[in-house]
């Protein structure tokens, strides 16, 4: 068996040993639910409520109440737009997100638009997957109940002015949500700073578990639940606390911002060589999304020539798990939107493979992938007739 | 080049965690009939040649025959691809399906399915199926390339062509025409059929498809 080398910490993370160590006791011995009024269910629940301090205080907001445990990133985003968009809808029905979301805002925008008459404006990006604060400005309308934008993007790692959009939104008195699911384990979660009123963060991003999820809601915000239930989550989000899930989530975020910086500045230096490496050593490759405003894991190249299933399915076998953006690894068996986006021909489209490092990724995983892809991407293309142009491609880039 | 060795050992997975069949991995890792040198594609001197698919819509496959003219018996068949596992596999898989046993003769692999390369390699993934579809198209070009080139035209079977620009209904077959009337390039092809006005999204497999008639009936430019 091959060693296996583990770039994928975008799709998601192990669980941090210390994570699981404190989760371990709710499950068999600290059972209770935390709406029983019984001992047992009391502990649950102060179990519950210090997780919410915890995270309230990393993430500075005014009351622990203003976060809301969801199933997950999915869940929290579904919460965030249809919760927001029904309870406002005497101020109107008018949202503005961009093109490079995840799937999770896009089709829950989509069957807003479609299902209950609501307008979507998708704000297009530059070649580095950036938006302009002032296009979302100039997009603002009197109407414009919620804007709904990433903080990183998932595919090519670009980190967007998330203080800069949301100070534009409060200007306008517009509500702002941010998908953090990439960012909740190395960025700034000030939600003071950054402007927002609603964030988007997903556990099993930041080596916490999966399968839970919070939304954090700023005080005095008009939103209604989509689970309907017993009334958890101060009636936002019906159904049994998942207790293990949220003690986890509490320590995974806890320890991940508190070590970021180191981590970070790790992350980044591995992550730059792997680029320079990469482009330098492949002929005809070039890197998606922002040089440096981009997170730290993120490693998102265009090999052109090639399809990218194939590349990602021929690193395995050496034990190398990546991700593609290739038609064929998408529901669609379109070309990713996110790279189709930032404005790759598409015949350059189905080329794009990401390495997502992350806390157990090692200089020598690096060296690895490095020795191994050059190879992988000449027997490739010795089987494909196409044969691009670098230059012309490049020109038909976005400028 | 490397077809000639072994890439990587199938075997090493167990064939467990992977999502094609072992039939599929194995043409996948260790393709069939490949040129052995960019030499040899180059200069290779086929009977008949066949394309289809672009890099724009992400597969695209071309395909050359050599055939024996008196038994019509397809006795080489290589083939480059650009897409996905099942493409490539499936084009490997095709390419051994008609030069096996002494060769398939022209008629019969005219013929072939894309369920007959899907049940050699013991099934595709139901969303795989369109890859290697194309295949088949391939080697009926190429075959049809090998009647023209023989002076047998009325032997040529054309199949339905293909809608590339799905706003004006323009076929791949609209887009040869044109070339063979003298359009040489992108403006020229576009005065002519109206093509990506509208749907711009066609334009990089119209382009392609350009190239390709250009090359066929003019040589490269």
């Amino acid at each position: 068996m091959v060693k296996e080398i583990y770039l994928d910490h975008s799709a998601t993370t192990y669980l941090d040993p210390r994570v699981k160590k404190e989760m371990d006791k709710y499950f068999c011995e600290e059972y209770g639910n935390p709406g029983s009024f019984n001992t047992i269910g009391l502990r649950a629940k102060e179990a519950v409520d210090d997780a919410r301090e915890t995270i309230a205080n990393i993430l500075r907001a005014t009351k622990p109440e203003e976060i809301i445990f969801t199933s997950g990133g999915t869940e929290s985003i579904n919460l965030a737009i249809k919760g927001v968009m029904r309870a406002n809808k005497e101020k109107g029905k008018h949202i503005i997100t961009t093109t490079i979301e995840h799937h999770a805002v896009l089709d829950t925008c989509e069957y807003l638009e479609r299902h209950e008459g609501y307008e979507i404006t998708y704000l297009e990006v530059d070649r580095y997957g950036l938006i302009d604060p002032k296009d979302v400005e100039k997009a603002i309308r009197k109407d414009t109940v919620l804007i709904s934008i990433m903080y990183a993007n998932n595919e090519i790692g670009t980190i967007q002015p998330v203080a800069e959009i949301g100070a534009i939104a409060r200007k306008h008195k517009v509500l702002f949500h941010t998908d953090a699911c990439q960012a909740g384990g190395s960025e700034e979660l000030d939600v003071n700073k950054l402007n927002v009123d609603l964030l988007t963060i997903n556990g099993s991003k930041l080596y916490g578990p999966k399968g839970v999820g919070i939304l954090y809601i700023k005080r005095g915000i008009k939103i209604l639940p989509i689970i309907h239930g017993g009334g958890q989550e101060r009636g936002l989000r019906s159904g049994t606390e998942n207790v293990p899930g949220i003690v986890g989530f509490a320590k995974a975020l806890e320890l991940t911002q508190k070590e970021k910086v180191k981590e970070n500045k790790r992350l980044i230096g591995l992550r730059d060589k792997m680029i320079k490496d990469l482009t330098e050593k492949i002929p005809k490759t070039f890197l998606n999304g922002h040089p440096t405003k981009r997170l730290p894991n993120n490693v998102n190249v265009t090999i052109l020539d090639i399809e990218g299933e194939a590349i990602m399915l021929y690193m395995n076998q050496y034990g190398i798990c990546a991700s593609s953006g290739s038609a064929c690894t998408s529901k669609t068996l379109d070309a990713s939107h996110v790279i189709t986006a930032i404005g790759l021909p598409y015949e350059a489209a189905h080329g794009s493979i990401r390495f997502s490092l992350g806390k157990q990724t090692t200089e020598k995983d690096i060296a690895e992938v490095i020795k191994v892809l050059p190879d992988i991407v000449k027997h490739l293309r010795s089987i494909s007739p196409v044969n691009l142009d670098l230059k012309e491609v490049l020109d038909q880039v976005k400028k | 080049m490397t077809n000639e060795k072994n890439y990587a050992d199938v075997k090493t997975n167990k064939g467990k965690d992977w999502f094609y069949t072992d039939i599929v991995k194995e043409h996948f890792f260790n393709p069939k009939n490949l040129f052995k040198t960019k030499e040899e594609a180059d200069n290779y001197d086929a009977d008949g040649m066949g394309m289809v698919g672009s890099p724009a819509c992400g597969d695209m496959m071309k395909l050359w025959i050599k055939v024996d003219s008196k038994t019509e018996q397809i006795k080489e068949c290589k083939w480059q691809t650009f897409g996905c596992a099942s493409a490539i596999a499936s084009t490997s898989m095709l390419s051994v399906m008609v030069t096996e046993n002494g060769g398939m003769k022209v008629d019969d692999a005219m013929s072939i399915k894309p369920q007959d390369i899907v049940k050699r390699l013991h099934d595709l993934p139901p969303r795989k199926f369109h890859c290697s579809v194309l295949g088949d198209k391939a080697l009926r070009e190429a075959i049809n390339n090998f009647f023209e080139k023989s002076g047998q035209k009325d032997r040529v079977i054309r199949q339905g062509a293909k809608v590339i620009d799905k706003i004006l209904n323009i076929t791949d077959k609209d887009i040869e025409e044109a070339v063979l009337e003298g359009a040489t390039n992108f403006e020229s092809l576009q005065k002519k059929t109206k093509i990506g006005v509208q749907d711009k999204s066609c334009i990089p497999e119209a382009e392609q498809l350009l190239r390709f008639y250009r090359e066929k009936y003019f040589g490269a430019d």
